[in-house]
């Protein structure tokens, strides 16, 4: 899997309420969820998220709800990857399970400036800012699976494929 | 192989042992949903075709976030909710319905979520029913339908932090001014991926609902789980109910444990968590100077009937300042008819609350108490992110029902102590 960008740069603790407000939760298309998406952050934020497509968070990325809406309005406002130093757990599930890329490193983060040029390739864990090559550790195998299938429920179906190849 | 508590239940829905970094493929006992979740798994079933249930025993669905609905929209997701009961052919007595109440609240009150359980839900604060010694956690919309569909799901087990509560808490103090401190301590990322499990002598003094408010904001610093083993309190609540529950799984004396806190409850004071970090968490004396607009007490953080209590309490007889809205959401029917039949109700709406509906009201800013631009509210919930509760620029304050009571009553944050009957 394999995903490119600019990177908006976010900070720490970026919490579900200002990735997407409760008051939207029954919004339940990607593509129209990714109206509100960042609301409260305003407008500047906003647009370098879409204009971009990469996020980057700090420590704590999605701390909050178990809204599965911080991740799937990213999906539909193009977002391909968020690169953060850690994540909410619930967040990150959510993001394996419907087919966000998601990477993890501190290092990679600390060198990365508001638009810069990033590259991520998931399975090897290769990523490059402006050109500049930086590895990180990728992802367990079997959470690896599910994102690079798309999903949860991708991943079920291209596994039912599979069997019925064999 | 020595084990934590969730090492325990998890291994026993694995059918195998299990340590912290294992994955694992499993079916937890609960798979709640609620009527802010239901319209994405209706969404899934229908992408995917879904015809059956592989448990629908495990099964409920709680209305509490649009506990009564406000939008045509959030009608139409209670509407999507029945449908769907009717069209898998799941009881209705396990729909509960606007006013039940929130979810969590009712699976410890009701004595539905048994020790050693594992819930999931689709909602971060499932994490409160560590409270009887069950072990909760929130995931999304798609992983809930898949569980529905499937029956399993996948997990990481994870490592255990223990948190020892050692002496009493001094007059004025309370459960949520135990899990302020821990919060100020090891921050809103200290406990991230992990299970908390909470020990100490303390611990045996404290109430199932104290228990809830202690588990509920491990969220709040990341935690996967938040748990106190079983113990008589928890099976005197079991025998209050009627209800025979089995052994109570305990974490093995010498299970491995990744960090280790203690807190001495002796030397607490109130605290309140300041806008817009949850771990922003100083004495409440340092906001003597913030003027409300509002006082909220509610929600499954603390919004039970000791809660109610302690606040009528410092009313009773009194009013709230004339330029505050005290306003009171029960956390469930139950909480809502022992604050009526106690009289505590009548104090409340005698001081000036206005009461609302049973469920999760104003704590998510989308009814039931919505802040203006430039209003700040005093509550006993568990989160002050920008915006949560309305407006951008609203500022929210966390702390104790007896600290937002004081503060109705002043029309400032106050430190409850100084209003203690």
């Amino acid at each position: 899997m394999q995903v490119e960008g600019f990177a908006a740069v976010l900070g720490d603790d970026i919490d579900t309420d200002v990735i997407f407000p409760a008051r939207y939760l029954a919004v339940l298309k990607p593509e129209d969820q990714a109206k509100y998406l960042f609301e409260p952050l305003g407008d500047a934020v906003r647009q370098k998220v879409l204009a971009g497509g990469v996020v980057i968070g700090g420590w704590n990325f999605g701390c909050g709800s178990s809204r599965e809406h911080a991740v799937t309005s990213m999906i539909g406002a193009n977002v391909r990857l968020v690169l953060a130093k850690s994540f909410s757990r619930i967040f990150f599930r959510n993001a394996v399970n419907n087919g966000l890329a998601v990477v993890i490193s501190p290092e990679i983060v600390s060198a990365i400036t508001e638009g810069d040029k990033i590259f991520a390739d998931l399975q090897v864990g290769q990523a490059s800012i402006n050109g500049k090559a930086l590895s990180f550790t990728p992802l367990p195998p079997e959470v690896l699976t599910i994102l690079s299938a798309g999903g949860l429920w991708a991943a079920k179906s291209a596994q039912k494929n599979k069997e019925v190849k064999t | 192989m020595s084990q934590t508590l969730t090492e325990k239940i998890m291994g026993r829905l694995a059918g195998r042992p299990v340590k912290a970094g294992d994955m694992v493929e499993i079916g937890p006992d609960w798979t709640f949903a609620l009527d802010d979740g239901i319209g994405l798994i209706d969404q899934n079933f229908k992408r995917y075709g879904v015809k059956k249930l592989a448990h629908p025993e495990r099964i409920r669905l709680f209305y509490d976030h649009y506990a009564p609905a406000d939008t045509p929209l959030h009608a139409l997701m209670h509407k999507i909710g029945r449908k769907l009961f009717d069209q898998f052919e799941i009881p209705r007595e396990h729909l509960h319905e606007v006013g039940a109440g929130i979810s969590h609240q009712i699976a410890v009150e009701s004595g539905l979520v048994h020790p050693g359980n594992m819930v999931t839900n689709m909602d971060s604060h499932t994490i409160t029913v560590g409270a009887v010694g069950a072990i909760g956690c929130g995931i999304g919309g798609a992983e809930m339908a898949y569980l529905w569909s499937e029956g399993k799901l996948w997990f990481r087990v994870p490592e255990s932090i223990k948190i020892e509560l050692t002496g009493r808490m001094p007059a004025g103090v309370a459960a949520k001014d135990i899990v302020l401190s821990i919060l100020r301590s090891i921050s809103a990322r200290g406990a991230i991926y992990a299970a908390i499990e909470y020990h100490g002598e303390a611990i045996a003094h404290m109430s199932i609902p104290e228990r809830m408010t202690l588990c509920n904001m491990g969220i709040e610093m990341g935690a996967k789980f938040a748990v106190v083993p079983g113990d008589a309190v928890t099976q005197a609540h079991f025998d209050r109910l009627n209800i025979k529950i089995a052994e109570m799984p305990q974490p093995d004396v010498d299970a491995q444990y990744v960090s280790h806190h203690k807190v001495d409850l002796s030397i607490l004071e109130p605290l309140v968590s300041a806008p817009n970090k949850v771990d922003n968490v100083h004495p409440v004396g340092n906001f003597s100077f913030v003027r409300i607009n509002q006082a909220f007490i509610g929600t499954c953080t603390n919004g039970r009937f000791e809660d109610f209590e302690i606040a009528a309490s410092i009313l009773k007889g009194k009013k709230i300042a004339s330029d505050v809205r005290l306003v009171v959401t029960p956390a469930s029917r139950q909480v809502y008819m022992q604050a009526l039949t106690s009289g505590v109700l009548e104090i409340l709406v005698n001081a000036g609350a206005s009461v609302t509906t049973p469920g999760c009201g104003a704590c998510a800013g989308m009814h039931q108490g919505v802040l203006a631009e430039g209003e700040v509210c005093i509550s006993s919930s568990s989160r002050n992110f920008l915006g949560r509760m309305g407006h951008r620029d609203a500022s929210v304050y966390l702390g104790s029902p007896a600290t937002v009571a004081a503060s109705a009553l002043t029309g400032f944050i106050t430190d409850p102590r100084t209003h203690l009957a």
